[in-house]
């Protein structure tokens, strides 16, 4: 049967993955939520999407199906639409979520100050937070990738993240992506976290390979909220995720990367996240081979995590053996933008220096925040107004 | 003003770059672009396996030069599960050298042949310093060429290893199109992911020194056989070492 005319309730009844070998399944399974599924319970894919692009759907509509809606339906879904379609439908969904701050409003676009550094050398991070706020960016969090997954240098890069951060008084979060059990002993050992971050993906198998499970997750969850550290919200949880990691992990069962994508995003969404974002180009042309494929991804990535329910970023990027190059990721930029994104990130020059790969730039945050007239989180377009003088102080010392 | 040191001098992220309207100056665009430029012919580059090896052979004695399943750059790059397996000729070669090893040293071009012509024979050569000789028995080292990482655990188990340590060119960055990554595994057989695995990356002049890589990789060796495991369990305490 085509896809256009399977029935949206078959993904219930037949689990793509089996409900006894993965946790992910069980979850998605027993988490369902049949009344929010009810207005659509009894479309085929093809009726869903015309439902989806016509005014019925609604942005309060949409929102309310979520929990009715699985990573399967999503992807499936995806799989028969356009950009075009893509943009629009995932563009009336805004996922609302708040820490320090109020992320994903309509017109306003947020970053990720990502400031990585290829020996955790915290003069240099401090260099290029410095350089990203002067740009107005870091709204979504101050974030970094540490060379070192070890406990004593994510412990001091989380307290210099945070000394920052308090001295400015900046309304944002930080964050140091090391692994979840080490984020986890840092919080036993007093380092101030905000969000505990985690790459996820799509089954059980590929997690395990992660070196996660969605117990470590919840326990994880459980104790960054301990903290209390939010001041305006409590999620507090950040994912990463992209299409291909269960390949990787031959942890696939069989399923196309793009559906194993989706499904990340209901562990995301068991969690309630902060901040999710697919880093779309990461992994290599093996998944992804060239810039059309990465738009193409990119959107729909976007598009089923918005469906989803939740707060999807993106981070617009791609590796010097993939067939792509900056114009590539002006499209996708752009149509992201379009598409109503959550946040993107904002790396020097584009250029991570310590992934080794080609990530957006300040700049670029400031290109799509001006043509689609976005601003940055409330909270924080506040505090830049109320410290322009020193701002515009330092962007004419550092542009000297 | 030029006594002020400039932000550009604390990292070489690219800080400061100052703006055209929004966007970035002409003269920085095309640095990018060159920059890009140099990493996709990083990414295109051969290993020289002949000369890797008359910079290995006195420091090592005993060496092979094997092939991965890849048999080309265009499939090596479409294809990652060819670049984990040894070619059929390759396995026999490695098989026949089986025993009991301690560790097998494995360099392997990965994406930048460059970084690997560059930094591994000198990495190998501070580790080598730092190991107690007559308590490693050492398989031969194993050059690689169109490998992965899990390449390693292909031949540590082929040559009866108890551990593997893969030396690979990382995926070029703009800023570095020659860095090396270190990858120990425990008990090397295929099927392991990175999970099994512990990782030092960003080996090269600008980044890690040899020392230092190297010192953080035989602390990881002894503790790997000591307790038996690598990766995820065996976190590297490196506070110890700084």
């Amino acid at each position: 049967m085509a896809l256009a005319d399977l029935p949206l309730a078959r993904f219930l009844s037949e689990p793509v993955v089996p409900y006894e070998e993965d946790e992910v399944t069980r979850l998605i399974v027993d988490e369902h939520d049949p009344e929010a599924f009810a207005p659509v319970a009894g479309m085929c894919v093809g009726e869903f999407r015309d439902w989806l692009l016509s005014d019925a759907a609604h942005p309060d509509l949409l929102t309310a199906l979520a929990p009715g809606i699985t990573p399967e339906m999503a992807a499936a879904v995806s799989k028969i639409m356009r950009l075009q379609d893509l943009v629009t439908v995932a563009a009336k969904i805004r996922v609302i979520t708040r820490f320090r701050n109020t992320l994903g409003l309509r017109g306003r676009l947020s970053t990720r100050l990502q400031p990585n550094h290829p020996t955790d050398d915290p003069v240099g991070i401090a260099a290029s937070i410095i350089d990203g706020l002067t740009y107005g960016s870091g709204d979504a969090v101050i974030g970094i990738n540490p060379v070192s997954d070890s406990v004593s240098s994510v412990v001091s890069l989380t307290r210099m993240l945070d000394h920052i951060r308090a001295t400015f008084e900046i309304p944002t979060q930080t964050c140091v992506l090391a692994h979840v059990t080490t984020q986890m002993e840092a919080m036993r050992q007093g380092a101030p976290v905000d969000l505990v971050f985690q790459s996820v993906a799509g089954t059980e198998a590929a997690n395990r390979s992660f070196g996660i499970s969605l117990s470590l997750l919840r326990e994880a969850r459980g104790q960054v909220l301990e903290l209390r550290r939010g001041t305006v919200g409590d999620n507090a949880m950040y994912f990463e995720t992209g299409q291909g990691s269960a390949l990787s992990a031959g942890a696939h069962h069989g399923v196309d990367q793009q559906t194993c994508e989706a499904r990340a995003y209901a562990v995301a969404r068991h969690l309630q996240p902060l901040l999710v974002n697919t880093v779309v180009g990461f992994i290599g042309p093996e998944y992804l081979y060239d810039g059309k494929q990465i738009l193409r991804a990119a959107l729909e990535d976007h598009f089923c995590g918005k469906l989803l329910g939740l707060p999807m970023g993106c981070d617009v990027c791609y590796t010097n053996h993939a067939e792509a190059d900056p114009d590539d990721m002006d499209a996708t930029l752009t149509l992201l933008g379009a598409a109503g994104v959550n946040y993107i990130m904002g790396v020097p020059g584009g250029d991570d220096i310590m992934l080794n790969y080609q990530s957006t730039s300040f700049h670029d945050a400031l290109y799509l925040r001006r043509i689609l007239n976005l601003r940055p989180a409330p909270e924080f377009e506040s505090w830049m107004h109320s410290r322009k003088a020193e701002l515009r102080g330092a962007v004419a010392l550092l542009e000297r | 003003m030029s006594g002020i040191p400039r932000l550009r001098d604390f990292t070489s992220a690219r800080v400061g770059l100052s703006r055209a309207g929004n966007s970035l100056p002409t003269s920085e665009l095309l640095a990018l672009q060159l920059a890009h430029a140099r990493a996709r012919q990083a990414v295109r580059s051969k290993l020289d396996a002949r000369q890797l090896g008359l910079e290995l052979q006195p420091m090592v004695g005993d060496l092979l030069f094997v092939r991965s399943a890849a048999p080309d750059r265009a499939t090596y790059l479409r294809r990652p599960d060819l670049g984990r397996r040894l070619s059929d000729e390759s396995r026999q070669t490695v098989l026949g050298r089986k025993g009991k090893y301690d560790t097998v040293f494995v360099v392997a071009d990965g994406l930048s042949a460059l970084a690997v012509q560059l930094h591994a024979a000198r990495l190998i050569e501070a580790t080598l310093s730092l190991l107690d000789r007559a308590d490693w028995k050492l398989a031969p080292f194993i050059v690689v060429e169109q490998g992965r990482v899990a390449i390693g655990d292909e031949i540590g188990e082929a040559l009866g290893a108890s551990m593997s340590v893969v030396l690979i060119g990382e995926r070029p960055g703009l800023s570095s199109a020659d860095s090396l990554g270190v990858y120990l595994s425990w008990n090397p057989h295929p099927g392991l992911t990175d999970a099994d695995r512990n990782c030092i990356s960003n080996v090269r002049t600008e980044g890690l020194s040899y020392a230092a890589a190297a010192n953080k990789l035989v602390f990881l060796m002894n503790e790997s056989r000591r307790r038996k495991l690598s990766g995820v369990g065996l976190k590297e305490e490196a506070k110890a070492l700084e």
